[in-house]
């Protein structure tokens, strides 16, 4: 899948000293498999920032070896993002390079701390629903439980709260933030596994819809673009037997 | 004069302990309050100061943070162990990501069945001396200097250093294949906030023991 061309920038950004830059500087390029994983939140974020992005997907065990004895795998582990003439590895450290980069961490380190308290939360309900596909199907009906309990008990009210005690558009500083990116990305895999865990969270829905339309992330949402679909059993069949896992 | 920090965990490392170094070697004094009970834990929820219904959770400047590695990024910014430029932070980030994760390793398997948890601090033994330990080597190899980052204490020093002393824990063999980082060991281990932080009657947790264990499985219903 190509990237899409000629994205409008957020609001507020330049876009012709973006293009400036990342022709200089080259696109950044993702090294991960052809599918969401620990991977897509980049994708998002890159997208959502107007950034024009390449992946080289791993598809054989060999491909995963080369990776790793070549050296460019800090801890043997994808995702690793090559960037500014670096090759970065660890999932929030990649995400943070580029919200701080693309202006979209907040305007002082509390609005960071906030940001980032809010991402991790995400992070966390995310987690359970990146593993899903790897659980055993004697146990997988029980975990899709859990992750319905948690987004309507644990973690959606939370941030339908934040909204309402500002009734600001963004979740911090009025302001587009990577932790209105997370969390809408979050809100359409909520949606996949169940659109009625949305129904008592209006102000979420509205937040969906206001970031779903900005230029860029309107753009990602369409087809065609580098976002990916749900994991399929072949594609799990084929990530298992790249990186050997039973 | 600004209030000191306050913890809020229970009585041992978990998630708070690189928490708890990162202010240490900062020089930072600060409070804790134990969670011993669940009407204590109830307590804490019911009062909404627990975002996601979780600890740790850190009062400090007038906010009330959750989310481990949201409360060391701040600590880390605030005071000013988080490299110079964008650039040396996320080298900080790539390097205490990875350490943290082997140290969390290390908290969940106190919770395991015994034969798994043997299984799982093997596993962390392992990982240690095959794909943590020889990275750390070979950066202060590649460079030569003192720390890990812009030859300057940083984050990342401080929680090297964490996790060299708990896999050492579990294994004391571990480290005279890392030279620099024995070296760096003692090194950063004589820094005199950490110094002071690592003598006897500091705010230091010990290893997870059984009766921990207990506290925290009552607490939290698991």
């Amino acid at each position: 899948m190509r990237g899409w061309h000629g994205a409008a920038a957020p609001p507020g950004r330049d876009t012709s000293v973006r293009t400036l830059e990342t022709t200089m500087a080259g696109k950044p390029k993702l090294h991960y498999f052809n599918g969401r994983g620990r991977m897509e939140s980049i994708r998002w974020l890159l997208a959502a920032a107007g950034v024009e992005f390449e992946e080289k997907f791993i598809e054989t065990p060999e491909d995963w070896d080369k990776l790793r004895s070549d050296g460019h795998l800090m801890f043997q582990q994808v995702p690793m993002v090559e960037i500014d003439g670096m090759k970065m590895v660890q999932t929030r450290a990649i995400l943070n390079y580029i919200a701080t980069k693309y202006n979209l961490y907040g305007k002082d380190i509390k609005e960071r701390a906030l940001i980032d308290m809010y991402t991790e939360g995400i992070a966390d309900l995310s987690e359970m629903i990146i593993v899903l596909p790897l659980c055993p199907p004697d146990q997988k009906e029980a975990k899709i439980a859990l992750i319905k309990e948690r987004t309507t008990d644990r973690y959606l009210p939370v941030f339908e709260k934040v909204l309402k005690s500002h009734g600001q558009d963004y979740l911090v500083g009025n302001r587009l933030s990577k932790a209105d990116i997370h969390l809408v990305e979050l809100l359409y895999y909520v949606e996949e596994i169940d659109p009625s865990l949305l129904a008592n969270f209006p102000l979420l829905k509205a937040l969906k819809t206001r970031i779903s339309n900005l230029p860029t992330v309107k753009k990602f949402l369409q087809p065609g673009s580098q976002r990916k679909p749900p994991i399929d059993e072949k594609s799990l069949e084929q990530a298992k037997k790249i990186f050997r896992m039973k | 004069m600004a209030t000191k920090p306050k913890l809020f965990y229970f009585r041992g490392r978990g998630r708070m302990e690189s928490i708890r170094w990162l202010l240490a070697a900062a020089g930072v004094e600060f409070e804790e309050e134990f969670i011993e009970t669940t009407e204590q834990y109830e307590k804490l929820l019911k009062d909404g100061r627990l975002l996601f219904g979780q600890v740790p959770m850190v009062e400090i400047d007038g906010m009330v943070l959750t989310q481990t590695r949201a409360i060391l990024s701040y600590l880390a910014a605030k005071y000013d162990l988080y490299g110079k430029d964008l650039k040396e932070t996320v080298r900080i980030n790539m390097y205490t990501d990875g350490t943290l994760d082997l140290m969390l390793m290390i908290a969940v398997a106190a919770f395991k069945p015994p034969a798994e948890k043997e299984e799982s601090l093997a596993l962390v033994v392992k990982r240690a001396k095959t794909r943590y330990f020889p990275v750390f080597e070979k950066i202060l190899k590649d460079h030569g200097e003192d720390f890990l980052v812009g030859n300057k204490f940083s984050w990342a020093d401080i929680q090297l250093l964490e996790a060299i002393l708990m896999v050492e824990e579990l294994d004391a063999s571990v480290l005279p294949e890392f030279p620099l980082l024995k070296a760096f060991k003692t090194r950063i281990s004589n820094i005199p906030t950490i110094k002071k932080f690592l003598q006897p009657g500091s705010q230091r947790k010990p290893p997870p023991d059984s009766h921990y264990v207990e506290v925290v499985r009552s607490v939290l219903h698991f």
